[in-house]
């Protein structure tokens, strides 16, 4: 999986689950400063994550993936 | 084996009301961030003096009345409660008396927010074997007792209530009114909600628990319904325990549920644990949100972590 596939798999998500319109999903987007997602939201963000990509975010983990590229430098390196 | 109905429910809840704003001026909170993240708007405290046996009382009295049963056509009674004021006695042989209820078997069950469902599969169970006629169900928590009011994560979300349901045989030319129930526990993850020690208050690691509940709950639900012969589609309520209006909807979501369907009481009626089920299915049917003889599906889940299932039909 390349990164823009992980990138354009996570915006849908984010889309579905926060309604943020998937072309505001940059990679540099700040969870909670620019997209306005909180914690729950990033369970929710996290476990599609994993059904998606197969890969699991765990709650540890989760609280240090700020920004979107962050999500798809760690789905990246562990799928 | 006969089987088994619920025959009537209610619901007590005290009268004080707590506004997202009162909490504001007791701690670093706001009405925007509670309704984001809980969903709730407004919750019911009891009164200092005010008991989970006089709770529980209060709805037991109105599921009975609703049923017009007897008391003495009574022969057990579950109270499922986390948050009595003290181990002993229980609080079911003292509702049970208060309400005229001639000796009857009475114990308490604590598997928290999964209480009630618990306590319906239990008393579906004795009436099945012939252990008793009929059985009070309540679910009945004064969960505010066990607050720390300085912690904004958990003071915003729980409340205080009762719920009651009486479970008794179905007629033998009707199906039975309860379907087997779905439980289960993962005690892995006992330390995600506690009370510890004689002074302790209620801790949880919410993230954990919304994962938990959001990912795990849908299939128990679902396999609940394959046990009862419905699908999801033939439901036409749907209960869960009101733990956080995001959670109730991402399973109703899961499930393709929609959400007029949905119970939403925990908006105003706040999380109270094992009473919440019971509470609203009683405000869905004083909505009107309710269609008797038609199949509803109740899951609870909670500290433990316990989890427990099950389609009824409503009365």
């Amino acid at each position: 999986m390349t990164d823009q596939e992980i990138l354009s798999g996570l915006a849908e998500i984010i889309e579905e689950i926060a309604g943020t319109p998937a072309d505001e999903v940059t990679p540099e987007a700040n969870f909670v400063d620019d997209l306005d997602i909180d914690s729950l939201s990033m369970v929710e963000i996290a476990v599609a994550a994993q059904d998606k990509f197969g890969v699991e975010i765990p709650d540890e983990q989760l609280k240090d993936l700020k920004t979107v590229q962050d999500v798809v430098n760690f789905v990246s390196k562990n799928s | 084996m006969i089987g088994t109905k619920i025959l009537g429910f209610g619901g007590y809840q005290p009268d004080k009301v707590v506004t997202n704003d009162d909490l504001a001026k007791i701690v670093d909170t706001n009405d925007e961030w509670i309704r984001s993240r809980v969903g709730i708007q407004s919750r019911r405290v009891a009164r200092d003096d005010e008991t989970v046996a006089d709770m529980a009382e209060a709805a037991g009295a109105k599921a009975l009345a609703a049923t017009g049963l007897e008391p003495s056509e009574v022969d057990l009674v579950i109270v499922a409660t986390c948050s009595p004021e003290s181990p002993l006695p229980n609080v079911a042989a003292t509702v049970a008396h208060r309400l005229g209820i001639p000796a009857p078997g009475a114990y308490d069950l604590n598997a928290a927010c999964a209480g009630f469902c618990y306590a319906v599969g239990a008393a579906s169970d004795a009436v099945k074997v012939g252990s008793a006629r009929n059985v009070l169900v309540i679910g009945a928590e004064k969960m505010t007792s066990w607050i720390d009011w300085n912690d904004r994560s958990t003071c915003i979300i729980f409340a205080d209530g009762a719920g009651a349901a009486v479970v008794g045989p179905s007629g033998t030319d009707e199906p039975a009114g309860i379907g087997p129930v779905v439980w289960g526990s993962a005690g892995d993850q006992a330390q995600k909600i506690t009370i510890e020690g004689r002074n302790g208050t209620l801790k949880q690691d919410g993230q954990a628990v919304f994962r938990w509940a959001t990912t795990a709950m849908a299939p128990v639900a679902l396999e609940a319904c394959r046990r009862a012969g419905v699908t999801p589609a033939d439901i036409t309520a749907f209960v869960p325990h009101q733990a956080n209006l995001r959670i109730v909807e991402a399973i109703a979501k899961k499930l393709g549920i929609p959400r007029e369907r949905v119970a939403d009481d925990i908006i105003h009626a706040g999380n109270t644990s094992s009473a919440s089920i019971p509470l609203a299915l009683s405000r869905m049917a004083e909505q009107g949100r309710l269609q008797p003889g038609t199949p509803a599906l109740l899951i609870a889940f909670g500290a433990g972590l316990a989890y427990a299932s099950q389609v009824i039909t409503v009365p």
